[in-house]
């Protein structure tokens, strides 16, 4: 399961990434395996997704979603 | 000045950072430019308890140490380089109490640098709010470091903090977070010993990051690379302590983005932002404008007349009073952007926009800059430093100027009147008011196919993501606004003015002299009988004016650029106006009016609307200005990168003068070519 196929207002819980660069920005933001992620909107147009971790708001593209994997 | 101690700032994003800098050191500070990149580098004075001097400066806000931006190495480079210039006796770390899970990340990694350390434990006052209990004794007493609660928004625990930063020691007493030991022991002594360091942490980062560090010689960096490959080892991301937070700005942005409302409201918000740039700043622009008449004017009757005085009123005061005009548009555009950035909306800006800007090669931040092209695009192109991809933001840069701006109205306005005739259509729609507003969308697309077309051109150099923070909604610091509003005029006067003096002392020469003895021909003419004792002063004094412009070098140059200019239906006269207005686009009309020898009183605009229409080409007896010229001549005012001010500009934020002399180039070709097609296509 990837983060990218949430539905707003579903939570999943950070596994592993699929990208080593990107993990690394993810986890300094907060993203870090064990951690509760919930998605709290999606943009108007569809892509970038508003996603709440650690106590506070992160927007990602969809693209980007993709390589976090939930338990 | 001269500090006694040296303190950095570091802290994340969103952290309160820059308003702890404001509150700290007051006006008391300057912003230059890390050498080499284009980060800003703000360094400020406060005196300490104990009456030492502290200089402070703050480094750019990052996640961590771990760079992956211009602005991430900085700090890196700063804190790690023990022969920086800018290397602090002490950091202050600044963390988001309300969140500090997360800023604790970078934390440690700065603490285990083993650079004294004081840690300004930020908005206590929201972490109250949420209900998050900080017990400040013990989380010191972890960490072995002085932690002050403060709350800079409200200046409250400043005072204690500066009481700190005087008390603070000399060396670093902090808990190591991360046992280095454990991760390649072997490798980190190893660096250690060849590089003289004696702090295992450090000799870890350096490992990571020797490939971006300028600070290291290339041998050095050499041998970490062997070393590395000698003890390959895993790479290891560690975490420490926790607490918690929550946000309550989700109502707002269920209104502030929603699919509907989200963009309605943010068109609103810049419909606002483009009139109040037009409308609030039209007032002082020319109150500042008459100041220089009033200037030029007195100066002209108490100086003798003479090469240097009109070198200094219209060639210097001129070219200072085209520098200064533009400050009521970059402060108001400022204290928006600065307003949109605090509040947090500017982020939701990007969060609605990136999918439709990224098909174009440009990113959701690029919204903001573009629509304050509108108004002008030197501003804009200074505030496109909030886009951090490099990429997005060059193409961003490149576009923006393609985009109407206000120096271009009033060329636009005289031309329009000139052929378009001003009746009504379908009622409500004035037909010169539907080819102004036809300029102005042209424009838009116009930017938007360059830009795509440059996204495939430029090669990007970092990956673009857009993993970005949704900051809380907050009031805006007023404080803030003003320093920006301040900062961004000044930095525009003193950085752009430079160049763009000189181009218009330049012009001057071109346009106040001319080959050989044109200039004292003309003059013999006009004092002959004939002309003195039948023409009034004035209009003598106009007609003498208009002739000494036709014969100056820009006048040559006018007739010398004629025929590139022929086929887009353009005569030496408009020749010379293209010239003059090279440094400023609404020189133009004021050309026109000296090549016509029109009077400077209130109705020149009017005045030289009439001599326009009536002028005849001589060979064919036709208006020069039929509706091709006049299109052909938009175009050309549309596309052609006519402003020393963006120029210059460009150059600043770029570094590099292949940035803005690509600009002009293609710029120039694209206004040649539209303007060609508009002739032969409406001739």
């Amino acid at each position: 399961m990837r983060l990218s196929q949430l539905e707003v207002g579903e939570t999943g819980i950070v596994k592993e990434f699929t990208d080593l660069e990107m993990s690394v920005k993810l986890m300094e933001m907060g993203c870090l395996p064990g951690e509760e992620i919930r998605i709290e909107r999606v943009a108007p147009l569809g892509d970038p997704i508003a996603i709440n971790v650690a106590g506070y708001q992160l927007s990602l593209r969809k693209r980007e979603a993709y390589t976090i994997v939930l338990q | 000045m001269k500090a006694d101690i040296r303190v950095a700032l570091v802290g994340n994003p969103n952290t309160g950072k820059s308003t702890l800098f404001n509150v700290l050191t007051g006006l008391n500070q300057k912003i230059g430019n890390f050498p080499g990149v284009t980060v800003d580098k703000k360094v400020g004075y406060t005196t300490l308890p104990d009456g030492r001097v502290a200089e402070i400066i703050d480094l750019p806000g990052t996640y961590s140490i771990y760079p992956k931006s211009q602005d991430e190495s900085i700090v890196f480079s700063v804190l790690a380089d023990k022969h920086n210039a800018h290397t602090p006796d002490l950091v202050v770390i600044i963390l988001d109490a309300s969140n500090l899970k997360r800023n604790l990340l970078l934390y440690s990694q700065v603490a285990d640098l083993k650079i004294p350390v004081v840690v300004a434990l930020n908005m206590m006052d929201m972490a109250k709010k949420a209900d998050i209990d900080i017990d400040v004794n013990l989380f010191a007493k972890k960490l072995g470091v002085p932690v002050v609660p403060i709350s800079a928004r409200k200046n409250e625990g400043t005072a204690a903090l500066k009481n700190a930063i005087s008390f603070a020691n000399k060396f670093a007493f902090q808990e190591d977070s991360i046992d280095v030991s454990t991760i390649a022991p072997e490798m980190v002594e190893a660096i250690g010993r060849e590089l003289n360091i004696d702090n295992p942490y450090l000799a870890l980062q350096l490992a990571h990051q020797h490939e971006t560090l300028k600070f290291l010689t290339p041998e050095q960096s050499d041998r970490i690379e062997e070393l590395e490959k000698e003890f390959s080892f895993n790479d290891t991301v560690k975490k420490p302590v926790t607490a918690q937070g929550e946000t309550h700005s989700n109502k707002i942005d269920k209104i502030l983005t929603h699919k509907f409302f989200g963009f309605v409201i943010f068109f609103a918000i810049l419909m606002f932002m483009f009139q109040a740039i037009f409308s609030w700043s039209s007032y002082p622009m020319e109150l500042i404008g008459d100041a220089f008449v009033w200037v030029q004017d007195s100066l002209h009757h108490t100086l003798p007349p003479g090469p240097l005085t009109s070198l200094l009123v219209d060639g210097i005061i001129a070219g200072l009073s085209g520098v200064m005009v533009f400050i009521p548009q970059i402060a108001i555009l400022f204290a928006f952007i600065s307003i949109l950035e605090d509040t947090g909306y500017m982020s939701r800006v990007t969060f609605m926009m990136d999918k439709l800007m990224r098909k174009v090669g440009l990113n959701g931040k690029s919204v903001v800059p573009l629509i304050g092209g509108f108004a002008c695009a030197v501003p804009s192109i200074m505030g496109t430093r909030t886009i951090e991809n490099w990429k997005d933001r060059m193409i961003t840069i490149m576009v923006t100027p393609l985009v109407t701006c206000s120096a271009r109205l009033p060329i636009y306005t005289l031309l329009i009147a000139l052929v378009v005739p001003n009746r009504n259509v379908w009622w409500l729609f004035n037909m010169q008011g539907l080819a102004l507003t036809g300029m102005y969308i042209f424009s838009l697309i116009s930017a938007i196919v360059v830009a795509w077309v440059f996204k495939f051109i430029l090669k990007g150099k970092e990956r673009g993501y857009f993993i970005m923070e949704l900051p809380v909604y907050r009031m805006p610091r007023w404080n803030n606004v003003i320093f920006s509003m301040y900062d961004r005029s000044k930095a525009f006067v003193f950085q752009a003015g430079k160049v763009i003096i000189a181009i218009s002392i330049i012009l001057w020469v071109l346009a106040s002299y001319g080959p050989g003895d044109r200039f004292a021909k003309i003059d013999q003419k006009f004092s002959t009988p004939q002309y003195t004792q039948h023409m009034t002063a004035d209009s003598l004094s106009r007609t003498i004016s208009s002739a000494k412009l036709e014969n100056s070098y820009a006048g040559v140059l006018g007739h010398a650029i004629e025929p590139v200019i022929r086929p887009l239906g353009f005569d030496w006269k408009i020749g010379i106006a293209l010239i003059t207005s090279f440094a400023a686009r609404e020189v133009f009309v004021g050309t026109m009016a000296t090549i016509y020898s029109v009077n400077g009183s209130a109705e020149k605009m009017q005045s030289v609307y009439q001599k326009m229409k009536e002028a005849k080409n001589p060979d064919t007896g036709q208006p020069v200005f039929t509706l091709a010229v006049a299109f052909s001549l938009m175009m050309f005012y549309a596309f052609a990168m006519q402003c020393a001010s963006t120029v210059a500009i460009v150059f600043r934020e770029t570094k590099n003068w292949r940035w803005p002399a690509i600009q002009f180039a293609y710029m120039t070709v694209l206004a040649y070519a539209a303007a060609f097609i508009a002739y032969v296509v409406l001739k």
